[in-house]
């Protein structure tokens, strides 16, 4: 029978009223054939060959499981690492952490901006001291570290170096991520201290910093993440950041560096929606264009240069706070398509987190789920088991071709012109509207309700966090040496001023006890601060 | 046009340092495209900035859109601002990640509505459309 045939049959026996189209509003076919994914053996290839598109390395999870990193942290360091400690003990085999709003944009605990956020949404920290007890008892040579913060990220950085040092762990030793993507904070997550520009300066002062000094360390963490979460589809989170990756490389280029001195230690940061087939084919798509662009464009020769290396985190935005335990399973079905699109690095959601930040018990169901998947379910067995599926090679096709970025040029000048903030509230408009009228379902909130109360027992971090938090950074102010630490402060000024590295002053700097307000202060006075273009 | 036949002015807002900006502007275009005329303040706002702009620009109601857990620091803060600069009769109502428990205290504190995730644009414009009444007849 020829596919013609079959599709009148099909048409005949198709009686749901549905437009069948992915959570990206991607339209899809009722039936993919040979005809669509022609068998194609060089862009489909084998893991750890390019074009990569079956997985970055030859044994993938036979080789190694991913790293099982849940992203965590609330109100004092103290506490932060009581739950890292937990999540270790739980099997682990990755540390991530949430740092408070205060921190990620720039001010001290006792700063009047900082009034009722301090330890809310992450660990508050804003000097070495709250580093110590963020990472006490925890051997920083024998787990990798991924730090959310980007405007910030220099001084953070700076203080686990400390911290490092006084454990006696030399940084080559280290292993880790900061996220570090200033081009998507203007984007999406929109957490900055100055424009554009000197932002971009500063992530390249730290790639630049690590390739030296830090050889193991991610100075940057190219993230999708926030870009899908703010609302953009699944082509979009793609296709920007892979643009935002291409500028930090034209922009380390700029520096002077070669480009496998710096490539093989970008990394990246995708989201796992609902839609398990779109989610699979764009972390396929991704590595085959990345590698792609970095050996055609740029000439990379380094192998480690052309692996799309990732992170993922299940969706956010698609949990629901009606029905909060069907979270669970939409976590493991988006956990699953991270595994299945061959992650390095995986978080999986607690089923609580529209309400509130993780309690001790969903967070640990989260942990559990990516075990279960590791442990369990088999899809570990084999690699890349979808690969060569007609359906599955057609979309990671398509979402190939969609996410292409040429001609978007610069993504500085594009930020500038807003053009990406706002195809991605677009998108999140369009979205929010299919869900109000019933056009895209959400289980629990547009059908299936029920009447409810939220069963599910919350975390609270305890307003008396703020006070002690804002007295010890007033204390560490008080009492440490401020000769030394006024001068620390002004390297620091001088080297953001002269277009020396900032990194060195700043690392003499957070041993000083200078805090992430000062620092982010320098940074404020010498480059100005930016502003929310406010665009609806 | 007459100024009882002004369309309601409404100003939503970010109040505090995060940067989840996906629901408030979805709201302003909501509002907007339901005929209202809406301001949006952009990130990063503290209460003083907010209260200010409300004042200035002599708005209705304000929406308020918090995602960070401030919520019982931030709301309460901003109606205290509005009082503070004769603007005590301006409805604030709001949204965010605000627990159940909480949206009590805030009525308490003088908030008109807490739209809590799942909440639909319609719900919100026709609760403004039924509760916000011109400042000035």
């Amino acid at each position: 029978m020829t596919k013609d045939d079959w599709l009148a049959r099909y048409r005949k026996d198709q009686k749901r009223p549905v437009r069948f189209s992915t959570v990206s509003d991607m339209e899809v076919e009722p039936l993919y054939t040979a005809e669509d994914a022609p068998p194609d053996g060089e862009r489909i290839g084998v893991p750890g060959e390019f074009p990569y598109t079956r997985g970055v390395y030859p044994s993938m999870y036979r080789g190694r499981l991913w790293t099982m990193r849940q992203f965590a942290g609330f109100g004092t360091a103290e506490d932060t690492n009581e739950r890292f400690r937990f999540l270790l003990a739980q099997g682990q085999t990755g540390i991530s952490t949430a740092f408070d709003m205060p921190t990620l944009m720039g001010y001290d605990a006792d700063h009047p901006r900082a009034r009722g956020e301090v330890g809310r949404e992450g660990v508050a920290v804003s000097s070495l001291v709250d580093m110590r007890a963020l990472f006490e008892g925890i051997r920083l040579d024998q787990v990798t570290t991924s730090m959310t913060v980007n405007c910030t990220a220099s001084a953070v950085l700076a203080m686990y170096l400390a911290v490092a040092e006084e454990h006696g762990t030399p940084w080559t030793a280290l292993g880790g991520t900061v996220q570090n993507d200033m081009l998507k904070e203007f984007i999406a997550q929109k957490e900055w201290i100055c424009p554009p520009e000197p932002s971009l300066r500063i992530v390249v002062d730290m790639i630049e910093f690590c390739a030296r000094e830090v050889p193991r360390w991610h100075a940057v963490s190219i993230s999708g993440y926030h870009i899908r979460e703010a609302g953009s589809t699944a082509v979009q989170e793609l296709a920007f950041t892979l643009a935002d990756g291409l500028t930090y490389v034209e922009a380390a280029r700029k520096r002077g560096m070669a480009v496998d001195d710096f490539a093989p230690r970008l990394s990246f940061f995708f989201n796992l929606h609902n839609d398990f087939l779109e989610e699979v084919a764009k972390l396929r798509a991704a590595r085959r264009l990345w590698a792609t662009l970095m050996r055609d464009r740029f000439g990379a020769r380094d192998p480690r240069s052309l692996r799309l290396r990732t992170h993922a985190q299940t969706a956010g935005c698609s949990l629901t706070a009606q029905q909060p335990v069907n979270n669970v399973v939409r976590v493991a079905v988006q956990a699953l398509a991270g595994v299945l699109g061959g992650v390095q690095s995986l978080h999986t959601n607690s089923l609580d987190e529209t309400l509130a930040l993780p309690s001790e018990q969903a967070a640990m169901v989260a942990l559990r789920t990516q075990q279960i998947l590791a442990e369990e379910s088999g899809v570990t067995n084999t690699i890349d088991p979808l690969g060569g599926s007609w359906a599955i090679e057609a979309l990671t096709d398509r979402i190939e071709r969609d996410a292409r970025i040429d001609g978007l040029g610069g993504m500085v000048h594009a930020i500038e012109l807003g053009y990406p903030q706002k195809e991605i509230a677009e998108a999140a408009y369009v979205y929010q509207q299919q869900i109000d009228r019933g056009e895209k379902i959400v289980v629990g909130v547009n059908r299936y309700q029920v009447p409810e109360e939220h069963p599910v027992e919350l975390l609270r971090v305890p307003l008396e966090v703020e006070q002690r938090q804002a007295e010890r950074v007033r204390r560490v102010k008080r009492e440490r040496n401020g000769a030394q630490a006024r001068e620390a402060l002004a390297r620091v000024r001088a080297a953001a001023e002269s277009g020396e590295n900032v990194m060195p002053p700043i690392v003499t700097a957070v041993r000083a006890l200078c805090t992430v307000g000062e620092i982010a202060d320098v940074y404020r006075e010498v480059f100005g601060v930016y502003r929310d273009p406010a665009w609806v | 046009m007459g100024l009882s036949e002004r369309p309601l002015r409404i100003l939503i807002a970010k109040a505090g340092l995060d940067g989840h900006d996906r629901g408030a502007k979805i709201i302003a275009r909501a509002l907007r495209d339901g005929g209202f005329e809406v301001i949006y303040t952009g990130l990063h706002q503290t209460p003083e900035m907010i209260a200010e702009a409300a004042v200035q620009e002599d708005v209705d109601a304000v929406g308020l859109s918090i995602l960070s857990g401030a919520h019982l620091t931030l709301f309460p803060a901003v109606i205290e601002e509005l009082r503070r600069r004769g603007g005590s009769d301006v409805l604030v109502f709001g949204g965010g990640i605000v627990p159940d428990e909480d949206v009590a205290s805030l009525a308490a504190a003088g908030v008109a509505r807490i739209f809590t995730p799942g909440a639909t644009t319609q719900e919100i414009v026709a609760w403004v459309r039924e509760h916000v009444r011109p400042r000035t007849a």
